[in-house]
Formats: structure tokens, sequence, C-alpha cells
């Protein structure tokens, strides 16, 4: 991994560190910034990941719906598998957002999520 | 993104883009997550959200981060529909003296939890439907305070433990059957009430974007599975919401101008004990309990068998 000098997180953002007095806090408390809690990994909070077999897949679109952190991404990648059968999406795990709250593999209607324990 | 305009059939109409960022610090599996994914996946960046008190305000905005890409603004439990009138009225007021959003609609969309729906923040929810503001107001009912650590609410159901409820000689649960909202809803005669459930998500949606397209109150009652305080596994969220549905404990209502359609029909439905035996929260229930529960399951069906002039939920399969 290599260091980056640039600022991370809310520091790039406020141009500053987080504020610690009151008169650091922006006016009022706006946060302006949309949908900034994007950048925060929540990857720390899993003790079981989701892995998806792409070969079983069916692309019924169930764990992207029922995902309530956005973890699966839909991507717009061909994919054929071993029966010949070509698909345009394929679902992909975003490992930042995931929390292993496993809905997607109980939720697969042909079990081609299987949860695996995180080592270190 | 803009609203949604054509009804959504099945899961390849939802838009692939997200309105509701991730990273937020709900609980692994939490349902309230995902319905406010849906929610602004439906009304798009032409709303402002007000949003009261509870579990998905105080986890979606850690200072300063944010997960809303609209404009958000936090209020307290009893002033969410109160405040929502008032960012409508103002809208109104804009558009009259200086022609702001003249082209473009803006709409209003409340969301609160049950405790500051059903309990503190009934008044202010009242005055808004009798006055006719042109607000969408979204509950979603995790059927107790959870934020807080679990402390009964009059949305809390018959039997369920929770930590101001316990269990023990004198006190089975919660002594009270789940207050009406729909019925209290119904009484302001508001264009549009719906009860959904975030296991039929493109039932939700058509929902969400029906009580957007109103021009007027109205109401979306949502089920949110709420793991820790429900005491179900992570992975069942979902699953346990759906068997709210097929028990018949939870009915998909749809009420067009006083007119009551049931949206999701179940021909047999299951025994209530396949749903409260997944909860932790029903666990110390006996038989004859859960037989009670029954009867009241099966008079509220045929209640709303009744209402809606059909037979939309059918008899307990044996």
């Amino acid at each position: 991994m290599t260091e980056s000098t640039e600022p991370q997180g809310v520091e790039r953002y406020l141009g500053k560190k987080y504020p610690r007095t009151w008169d650091e806090v922006p006016i009022a408390g706006i946060v302006p910034w949309p949908g900034n809690t994007e950048e925060l990994p929540k990857h720390s909070w899993r003790t079981i990941r989701p892995v998806i077999d792409q070969e079983k897949c069916i692309r019924c679109r169930m764990c992207w719906v029922y995902c309530p952190d956005s973890a699966i991404v839909e991507v717009d990648k061909e994919y054929t598998n071993k029966k010949g059968r070509t698909f345009k999406v394929s679902y992909e795990v975003n490992y930042d957002h995931c929390k292993g709250c496993g809905i997607c593999a109980f939720e697969c209607p042909v079990n081609a999520i299987q949860m695996v324990p995180e080592e270190r | 993104m803009e609203a949604i305009k054509k009804p959504i059939r099945t899961v390849w109409d939802i838009p692939r883009h997200e309105q509701f960022a991730p990273g937020h610090n709900m609980c692994q599996g939490c349902a309230a997550a995902l319905i406010m994914r849906m929610l602004m996946k439906v009304v798009g960046k032409d709303a402002i959200v007000a949003m009261g008190t509870g579990c998905v305000e105080v986890t979606t905005t850690p200072f300063p981060y944010t997960s809303w890409r609209n404009p958000w603004l936090h209020l307290a439990f009893e002033n969410t529909a109160a405040a929502a009138s008032g960012i409508e009225a103002a809208l109104k007021a804009l558009k009259r003296k200086y022609g702001i959003y003249k082209d473009r609609y803006v709409k209003v969309v409340a969301i609160a939890g049950d405790g500051g729906t059903f309990d503190i923040g009934l008044q202010a929810l009242s005055g808004m439907m009798e006055r006719g503001h042109d607000v969408m107001y979204v509950v979603y009912d995790n059927e107790a305070y959870m934020n807080t650590g679990i402390q009964r609410s009059s949305a809390t159901p018959l039997g369920a433990w929770t930590t101001t409820t316990p269990v023990g000689k004198r006190m089975r649960g919660e002594p009270h059957p789940k207050k009406d909202i729909i019925g209290i809803a119904l009484a302001h005669r508001i264009p549009y009430i719906a009860t959904a459930n975030p296991a039929y998500p493109t039932d939700m949606m058509e929902k969400f974007r029906k009580a957007y397209e109103t021009r007027g109150p109205s109401l979306v009652h949502v089920l949110s599975p709420c793991t820790p305080g429900w005491r179900i596994r992570n992975e069942h969220s979902i699953h346990v919401a759906r068997l709210a549905v097929l028990t018949g404990m939870w009915v998909q209502l749809e009420i067009v101008n006083g007119k009551p359609r049931v949206t999701v029909k179940v021909r047999k439905r299951k025994p209530v004990k396949e749903y409260l035996r997944l909860q932790g929260r029903f666990r110390h229930l006996t038989d004859e309990e859960i037989q009670r529960i029954q009867e009241m399951v099966d008079r509220y069906v045929e209640e709303i068998n009744r209402w809606v002039g059909e037979e939309a939920i059918g008899p307990v399969e044996a």
C-alpha cells in the first residue's frame, strides 16, 4: 500500500481537521456534501462475507433488490456460463459497504451466494 | 434522477441509480435501510425530506456525514408533520410571490418511525391530514422505540416482550393490541392511504409512487422488521416480513379515496405460530396465548374481507 499525502475522509471535505471546538463547526451544523457516508467503510462490521458463484447465478436481481446497504452492485458485464447461456449483467459485491447480514444468501433462489467466514 | 413516472410491475423496472447513499450506521439486516433506499429511488431528486427522530434519523446522519442526496431536515419527534406542512406552505408562497419552482414539482416527504407517529407526533399528523397539505407521510413501523433500547410504543403488538413490558408473574408482555393508524387516517378522509411491506418491493414502490403522485396528504405505513428488537437472525428480516403477510398479521391494503383494495392476496394463510416462533420477543408465549392471538387475527381478517367485499385473505391452511 502506498502512502497518499492527500487528506482523507472528513478532512478532505472540510479542508482542515475534524471540528474540535464549537466555532469550527459549519454554520447551523449543515452538511453540504450530500451522500458522503459512501466514503465510510463498513467492512469491519462483518464476520461472514458473501461470495457470488457466477456459474450458478441466474440474474434474477433478488440480492440486489433486498440488499439494505446497496452492497450488491449491478454491472454491465457480459458473462457466458458453461451451458452457453449469455447474460448481459453481472452482480458483484462491494466489500466496503457489505455488513455481512446474509439477506442475499438467504433470499437467493438458487443458492448461488455462500457466506464465507472472514479470516485474517 | 427524476421521480418514477411509469408503474413498477417487475423488479427490472427499479432504476439502478442509488439516491440513498450506503455506508450508514443501521444494523446488519435492518429493513428500514431497504425501505429508505426504495423510497428515495421512487421520489428522486425533487423531494424535500422532513425526518422525525428515530432510528433512521440517528443512523444516517453522523456529523459531518449524511446519507441523503436530497435536502434533508432534522426534526423532533412531535413536529414532523407540522414542519412538513410548513415547508409545503412555504413552497406554495414562494411559487405565488416569486415564481420559484414554477416549472418543477417539488414534493415534501415526511418520514417518521412508529413512536414519532403513533404516540408523540399524532396530533401534528392529524392536523396535517385535516388541513390537506400536499405531503407524503411515510411511517416505518418497527413496533417499539428501538433506537433508545426497545421500549413499548402503541404500535407494539399483543404479547410482545419489550424492556418496559417484561415477562414475569404479573405481566406477560404487551397487554394491548396494536393501534389502528389506518383507521385514524381513514377518519380524516385523505386521498391515499396504504400499508406496505419490504418483502414485496415492487408492491411497496408502486405504493410510494402513487403516494408521490397524489396531490394532497397521503400516508404509507410500512412494516420494518428490527433484528435486535424483534430478536431475529440478521438474514431473517425479509423472511419475517413476508411471513407477516402470509399469516394474516399484516394485510397489504391500499385505500384510494375511501375505496379499499388488498394488493397482495393470500389464498390460504399460514397459522400465526410460524410468524411468532421465529421471533425471540414472542418466545415466552404459551399455546393458549398463541391461540388468543390467532383468534384476534381471524377476527381482523374477517373484518378486512367484509370491508373489501371479497375473500382477499383465505382461511388458515390445515
